[in-house]
């Protein structure tokens, strides 16, 4: 199914057009604006933003770096969907700038792993299906990796509260769960 | 597929009278002999058999008209499929719904896509394997029965074969269907009945392109085919509007539901950067930018700059339900078995109660995404949409009517996922902004993405409801009467038949049309009202309220959620009078076996009965056939009551369900759970609060929604019926589970609450 000709997506997933845009100059920036050159590292590459830095990172992401897997949600701090990890703890990309990741590491899924190489907490989400419409999967992906880094072996009770910020409306919390019990083996 | 191939399917269907190329009637084993007057599932309305399954370059292309919303239906139809040609699953190429290739098969919803979609295909691909065997059989000198199939690979038995890529011919293929070849037995079936993992997950958890959200450049898929695909003479005739780069677009909603625009002072807005257009038209009022952030940075300015007189049209929450009493009224007997009324009078002990159901939002993490464009040359116009609405065929209905007044020759819906959406949502009505948007820019492509506050005051809700219900006793405890009375507003407004949010708010905007009720037997706000147990004398009266004041429309099970909540907190009501044991008196009242298996089943995993419990726990069952025709579902609950603040937390629930012949087990599943904790969401917690003016709830933190912390645990028994007609799932939990945790809470503190959400408040309140 991968390679399904039909599959409208299919040609962008053909190319990761990378972060050409990043490097590049904004459009239509002569002026007024405060512009800024802004580097910092993009799921291991150094990259170079031009342009507002007050500009949140979620926007960078997804319109400079083409990057799908933050979403914007509500804007508001309030659900998870936009996180995304900075030197090693999530952050909440609609409201963190551009600005506050100079010179630090980013990560998103993108950055974690791939089809033929994922990571072990994306190979769980695979297996245990914890996915339904899956918008709020990139923020569950990016607060287990964090979680498990800083504590390899949660309980039940931890991993809800690592969760608690992140909502899902499908339902799929027990999934969720269990890909996070499940990733935890794994890397143990 | 090629335009090529797209033509001859178009030819073919307009022929529809061609007779399909080899006999049928030799293989009598695998066929019946009568002719079914009407052809199963959504066949009836699509009976080309190229129109579901095209055999091509040793793919199969599969085409439905339904989408995947995140309940997993493109997996379970690739199961179908697969297993009834008898090829690898991986070897299903699946098209869910474009106005452009897919067969019409309305909205995605009422947990039909299986009935539907899964039964066309799998009656269209068992047909398309007897053609292919027939052929084979002509090719090999073999009698068709006696052919075995591998991957496509026919084979004799003799070391002789062909492959469907060989004998598989467009003409052969193109006919009606007849149904008249019947589908493998269940024992034969490989691949159905299996966990398959979800086709859609991966790709989601890897971050690739996989929603609406995700579209940056139409040129790589429009009119539904990747531009490769296109003859050249094509991708050079569209060169010049493939260079137009794809800009932002965001709404400035009014501030009330019924508001007039009196002024905006847009000046400073276009001086913004990257700003194109700021478009009002009417009450529509809108910003397109180059990027995504500055259009968010320009409809903020716009908020401000905007100036509107919002008219008082609404009751306000806290007159709600005196309201809902007294609001036009159309009044219908869904029900009259025997004599309610006698029976009552006559009855040894009566009870009387009023449950409440308010507002609830479908409440989706994303909000509502879609990319427009229009493609003109000097002759046409077309508009080509990306949409994550539940039914392309009925928005691109919706959207004709937006563009009457303007020459539009064609309008192209095409669905790409969105966030997940639980029935009618922001889905259609943010293609209309995208449409209208993209009008304004010459037609450049514009991708419009509501904003958090856009999604939670101007989605439809689901539907405030007041169910009132009488029911008598007899001197043994059973129940020989029963009066109910459900007062509802609508439970869809969808498009076309209402048109869409910005057609509305244009100048001169489109007239709301009359509202009808659903009909029953799946119907709106009766939906399950109608009792599955054996009550001598039943009357249901449906008090229909076709005039909303608040934005209403499809909610997740409808007023099936609502009205098994109150029927069978009700029949809980009646068994605690009769002092007798919920489970045994609900089976004492049911004869439908489908239906005391479920409830037997969830009542022993549960362990019913015998589970020990502290003195702060409760448990209840609920339990409904969903719209009293499809799947049956029992859901025990466990609940934990704070004897301080009142504070309910749902600790476990159980489940059992019968959805018919389970495809995917996995899927199902995952339904029921989801389902349940959805459910969960809206009977603890949520309640829409409006004023005069319009709804409240801005964002999560006006409308919490169930978080991790305080997720049950879910278990679910799924009880199988192969061989048996699918019955779908994605809904059926729902009500159940209401029930079962208000009679779980009841089971705790001795009170009931009746109104919803069972907020701490309301437990406290019942306790004193």
């Amino acid at each position: 199914m991968s390679t399904n000709e039909n599959d409208p997506f299919s040609i962008l997933k053909d190319g990761d057009r990378g972060f050409e845009r990043l490097t590049t100059q904004e459009e239509g920036d002569e002026t007024e604006e405060v512009e800024e050159t802004i580097e910092f590292e993009l799921n291991g590459e150094d990259v170079t933003f031009d342009g507002d830095p007050e500009k949140p990172l979620l926007y960078v992401l997804r319109n400079d770096a083409e990057l799908n897997g933050p979403k914007f949600g509500c804007g508001l701090a309030q659900c998870g969907s936009c996180d995304v990890i900075v030197d090693g703890e999530t952050a909440i990309s609609c409201v963190v700038t551009v600005d506050d990741v100079e010179g630090s590491e980013v990560t998103t899924t993108r950055g974690l792993g791939t089809r033929d190489d994922p990571h072990p907490v994306q190979e769980a989400f695979i297996d245990t299906q914890a996915a339904q419409c899956g918008y709020c999967i990139h923020g569950m992906v990016m607060e287990a990796v964090v979680l498990l880094e800083d504590n390899p072996d949660p309980s039940d009770d931890e991993i809800r509260d690592a969760l608690a910020d992140n909502l899902c409306r499908c339902g799929t919390h027990p999934e969720i769960m269990a890909a996070v019990r499940q990733a935890a083996e794994e890397m143990n | 597929m090629s335009d090529e191939t797209r033509m001859s399917r178009r030819r073919f269907v307009q022929s529809s009278a061609l007779a399909v190329a080899f006999s049928l009637g030799t293989s009598a084993k695998t066929t019946v002999a009568t002719t079914q007057e009407e052809l199963p599932g959504s066949l009836e309305d699509n009976p080309e058999l190229d129109s579901w399954i095209v055999i091509r370059d040793e793919r199969v292309t599969v085409y439905t008209g339904k989408v995947e919303l995140g309940q997993g239906i493109k997996t379970s139809l690739v199961q179908i499929s697969a297993d009834e040609l008898d090829v690898d699953v991986d070897r299903i190429d699946l098209i869910t719904a474009e106005t452009e290739r897919t067969p019409d098969e309305g909205y995605t919803a009422g947990s039909q896509s299986m009935e539907d979609s899964g039964t066309a295909i799998t009656y269209a691909a068992a047909e398309v394997r007897q053609i292919l065997l027939e052929a084979a059989a002509d090719e090999l000198d073999a009698e068709a029965d006696q052919l075995s199939v591998d991957d496509g690979t026919v084979t004799d038995g003799n070391g002789n074969e062909t492959t469907y890529w060989e004998i598989a011919t467009e003409e052969a293929l193109a006919g009606e269907a007849s149904a008249d070849v019947e589908p493998k037995p269940a024992d034969e079936k490989e691949i159905v009945g299996e966990a398959m993992s979800r086709i859609d997950v991966p790709g989601k958890v890897l971050g690739e392109p996989s929603y609406v959200q995700d579209l940056r450049d139409t040129a790589d898929v429009r009119g539904g085919v990747t531009i490769r695909d296109l003859p050249e003479e094509e991708i050079d005739a569209r060169d010049e509007h493939e260079a137009q780069e794809l800009l932002h677009g965001r709404v400035v909603r009014p501030s009330g539901y019924e508001a007039e625009l009196e002024s905006v002072d847009d000046e400073a807005v276009l001086e913004m950067e990257g700003v194109r257009e700021v478009v009002r038209d009417g009450n529509f009022l809108g910003v397109v930018a180059e990027t995504e952030w500055q259009a968010i940075q320009a409809r903020e300015e716009l908020v401000d700059a905007a100036e509107w007189s919002v008219e008082e049209t609404l009751p306000g929450r806290e007159n709600l339900w005196e309201h809902l009493r007294e609001d036009e009224v159309d009044e219908t007997i869904a029900e009259d078995e025997g004599n309610a009324e006698d029976a009552l009078e006559d009855a040894a002990e009566t009870l009387e109660a009023e449950y409440r159901r308010p507002y609830q939002m479908h409440a989706s993490i994303g909000p509502s995404c879609a990319v427009a464009e229009i493609v003109a040359d000097d002759q046409e116009r077309e508009l080509n949409v990306w949409t994550h609405s539940q039914g392309v065929y009925p928005l691109r209905e919706a959207l004709i009517e937006l563009f009457e007044d303007e020459q539009m020759d064609d309008v192209r819906c095409t669905h790409l996922e969105g966030s997940g959406c639980y029935g009618h949502n922001g889905a259609d009505d943010v293609a209309g902004d995208a449409a209208l948007l993209s009008d304004a820019v010459d037609g450049q492509p514009v991708r419009v993405q509501w904003m958090r506050e856009d999604e939670h005051r101007w989605e439809p809700y689901g539907s405030a409801m007041i169910m009132e219900v009488q029911g008598g006793l007899d001197d043994d405890g059973t129940i020989v009467g029963w009066d109910y009375d459900v007062w509802s507003y609508p439970h869809s407004t969808r498009p076309p038949g209402q048109p869409l949010l910005g057609g509305r708010q244009r100048e001169n905007g489109i007239e709301l049309r009359e509202n009808d009720p659903i009909p029953l037997p799946t119907g709106g706000g009766t939906r399950n009202s109608i009792p599955l147990y054996e009550f001598e004398n039943t009357r249901v009266t449906h008090h229909f309220l076709p005039e909303p004041d608040v934005r209403v429309s499809a909610l997740r099970a409808l007023g099936g959620y609502a009205n098994v909540f109150a029927l069978e907190s009700f029949v809980d009501e009646l068994a605690a009078a009769a002092d007798a044991d919920p489970v045994e008196f609900r089976l004492d009242h049911l004869e439908d076996e489908r239906g005391r298996e479920v409830i037997e089943t969830a009542a022993d995993a549960a362990d019913w009965g015998d589970r020990e419990l502290d003195d702060d726990q409760g448990m209840g069952i609920g339990f409904a056939q969903y719209k009293n025709l499809s799947a049956y579902c029992a859901v025990v609950a466990e609940v934990t009551v704070d004897d301080d603040s009142g504070e309910v937390t749902v600790d476990r629930a159980v489940a059992a369900d019968d959805s018919g012949e389970i495809v995917n087990p996995d899927g199902v599943r995952q339904q029921i759970w989801g389902g349940i904790i959805q459910s969960a969401s809206w009977t603890l917690y949520e309640d829409v609060d409006f004023d005069e003016e319009g709804p409240l709830d801005d964002d999560w933190s006006d409308y919490p929604i169930m978080t991790f912390p305080d997720v049950p645990e879910v278990e679910v028994e799924l009880v199988d019926r192969p061989g048996e007609p699918y019955l779908g799932t994605g809904e059926t939990s729902q009500g159940p589970t209401a029930a079962a945790i208000a009679n779980a809470v009841s089971d705790a503190v001795d009170a009931r609450v009746r109104q919803l959400p069972i907020t701490a408040e309301r437990v406290e309140d019942a306790m004193e």
